[in-house]
């Protein structure tokens, strides 16, 4: 009598045992029919896409930025509070340049008010030429300071939002900037939670994550970002960091500047003038 | 005089919904109700014989179920096989990715082979369309007696290797949300212990619920050895996962950080229901109370079984409260740290309570469908009639 087990494995008896032989061949078809199905069909999932991938040139990085110049360019952005006046005419430009949908903000502008008392208050600064809201009246005899503070994604080198992505949408161009691939997006949002600066949306009219690009589109025909290109005041400064003699070079050598959120070891390549920490 | 609000201008979206609370739920109940039944296919604890084959089918109900929350969240749900196509190795959700398709093969491997004796012996016993299906089932594969002791230490090795993926698997879901450095709420180092301890609880009380339901429903009373000890297991994953999320909030209070402001402001206010009364008291306090009745051995088995049905089903609340104050409340307070945004959920749509409620209850049909087709009960689920 041959030995057998029950279900769960453990002793009892069985009658109808085939021969081991005939068994072991079983199996041993069974498992290599498995195997025959399994690598086939990682076969055909897979090769289609590394092959179009090789075709198209595809990388993490996209096929969509070649090296402006010979040498790999670093770029920079400096915002500097001494010079804004909250216009907004940069908002309006950007939703303009770049299809933001309303509700979402690829930038803004703060508005930062200390008061002698020690507190602060912080408002939206509203689009140019938009009437929905203005902002709040305060009176002058209670404020010790006030400013305003651009806005816009930092182009981090070391991007959390970019570091959670996982499909490599999310991906650095050669020149450094963060960008974001349309096509591969998913819409998870997981980027959207990771990005300390609430930079990042969901644009509802594409289903994808959007964010400024720093007007890359615009970079790469030797043009500035549109908000750099309004402001009436030059409180937005874009420009090689690698050319001593660009203007954004001369002006961080020259006035002290900072990121949001050090401590978060983000690297932030967009750089602040005249914030306090209040700014985050 | 105190800072007035606000909000960053895209935060009033709240990104993640209520698809994002139940994708670790789920993904917690697959892996707590597998771990009961390693318990039993790896470790040889008897007394949870009569929920092995629940269990273990639990788990993969709940498993082919898991990753539709996140795909009615997607955008581009058509995409979704970026994630594995071209995934990327620094993230956590595409890491995610591979780590569930292990435990899919695992658990998928060792049910089949569990009731493989009964399928092939169906195939052979069973005429018409019922025999094709059968067969279908056993691949056309006999089994003989030596057959079913290689298959008896497969199993056990599938069990025993399944615990660590489904803690990973558990544990990992957690990890999701801390490797969000930016947000204090989430970013803590217990978050991933805190969702696999968790994860336990509900497998184990998901168990409880569905095994006595199940009891009644066919008219026969369960096993009182296998409910009593379901019952203190839940009762210790329960007072360790409940200490380990109050040492965190207690740790983030005791170090008072330059966050811990809008965290306080974010439990006293926006949380009160959910957390302090929905995941302390109903979810927390009331079951351990009620599950402290399993170690009392005088207490009348039918009593015990509804003392700890009615605390399992509020540990599921609690679990199911505690995923949404993680995933939502660290949602409702802006990147700015100086202002809160609103949340409900709709009705209707793909991220809407309807399509919530179908979500956890498909599980439970293929449940019953499987419970249709394989033999999850032989005899020994049951100790004697309800009516006796």
């Amino acid at each position: 009598m041959c030995k057998s087990t029950n279900d769960e494995g453990r002793g009892c008896t069985g009658a109808s045992c085939l021969r081991k032989s005939d068994e072991i061949g079983s199996r041993r078809r069974f498992l290599a029919n498995v195997c025959t199905v399994t690598l086939g069909a990682v076969s055909l999932t897979i090769l289609p896409t590394v092959s179009a991938d090789d075709e198209s040139g595809y990388s993490a990085a996209g096929d969509v930025a070649k090296p402006l110049d010979a040498r790999s360019p670093v770029f920079g952005f400096l915002v500097d509070t001494e010079k804004c006046i909250g216009a907004g005419k940069c908002l309006s430009a950007c939703r303009v340049e770049n299809n933001v949908p309303e509700g979402s903000h690829r930038t803004w502008v703060e508005r930062y008010v200390h008061f002698k008392d020690g507190s602060v208050q912080v408002d939206l600064v509203p689009e140019a030429g938009y009437t929905g809201s203005e902002l709040p009246v305060i009176d002058p005899d209670r404020v010790a300071r006030a400013y305003f503070v651009p806005k816009l994604c930092n182009h981090c080198d070391d991007a959390p939002c970019n570091q959670v992505c996982p499909t490599h949408a999310s991906f650095t161009s050669p020149e450094g900037f963060e960008l974001i691939d349309a096509e591969r997006c998913i819409g998870c949002g997981y980027c959207v939670e990771a990005c300390p600066y609430g930079a990042r949306f969901i644009n509802s009219d594409t289903g994808t994550a959007d964010k400024c690009t720093w007007c890359y589109h615009r970079v790469k025909r030797g043009q500035s970002p549109a908000c750099v290109e309004v402001c009436p005041v030059g409180a937005r400064l874009f420009g090689r960091l690698d050319d001593p003699e660009s203007e954004i070079s001369k002006r961080i050598a020259k006035i002290p500047t900072h990121v949001l959120k050090e401590h978060l070891g983000t690297h932030p390549k967009t750089r602040y003038a005249g914030i306090t920490p209040e700014v985050i | 005089m105190p800072d007035a609000t606000f909000v960053f201008p895209n935060d009033p979206q709240v990104t993640w919904s209520i698809m994002i609370v139940l994708y670790p739920y789920l993904s917690g109940l697959v892996a707590g109700t597998f771990v009961v039944s390693a318990f039993y296919y790896g470790l040889h604890f008897e007394v949870l014989k009569p929920v092995a084959r629940l269990a273990l089918t639990t788990s993969l109900c709940f498993s082919l179920f898991a990753t539709l929350p996140l795909l009615l969240h997607l955008h581009h749900p058509e995409r979704a096989f970026n994630v594995v196509i071209t995934p990327s190795a620094t993230s956590a959700m595409a890491v995610f990715g591979f780590v569930y398709s292990v435990y899919m093969l695992l658990l998928t491997v060792e049910i089949w082979l569990v009731f493989r004796p009964s399928i092939v012996e169906r195939a052979d016993s069973r005429r018409g369309a019922a025999r094709l299906f059968y067969r279908a089932l056993s691949l056309s594969v006999q089994i003989s007696d030596g057959g079913r002791a290689v298959d008896a230490k497969v199993i056990r090795l599938l069990a025993l290797l399944g615990i660590p993926v489904a803690c990973l698997l558990s544990g990992y879901v957690g990890f999701l949300f801390r490797a969000i450095k930016g947000n204090p709420w989430w970013s803590t180092s217990l978050m991933p212990v805190i969702f696999l301890v968790s994860a336990m609880a509900s497998g184990i009380a998901a168990l409880v619920v569905l095994y006595i339901m199940i009891c009644w429903c066919r008219g026969v009373a369960p096993e009182a050895r296998c409910v009593r000890s379901l019952c203190r297991c839940l009762w210790i994953f329960l007072v360790v996962a409940v200490s380990l999320e109050l040492l965190d909030i207690g740790h983030m209070a005791y170090e008072s950080g330059s966050q811990w402001g809008v965290i306080a402001t974010l439990l006293k206010e926006h949380l009160a229901v959910s957390y302090g009364l929905v995941q302390l008291v109903i979810g927390s306090i009331v079951p351990f109370f009620l599950l402290l009745a399993a170690f009392l051995p005088k207490f009348k088995p039918r009593l015990m079984t509804v003392l700890g049905g009615t605390a399992a089903l509020l540990v599921l609340v609690q679990v199911f409260a505690m995923r949404w104050n993680v995933v939502v409340g660290g949602q409702l307070f802006s990147k700015s740290f100086r202002g809160f945004v609103e949340y409900s959920v709709p009705w209707t749509g793909r991220e809407g309570l309807i399509a919530a409620g179908v979500v956890l209850l498909l599980p439970l049909l293929t449940l019953w469908a499987a419970a249709n087709v394989l033999p999850l009960w032989d005899g020994s689920n049951v100790s004697k009639s309800l009516h006796d």
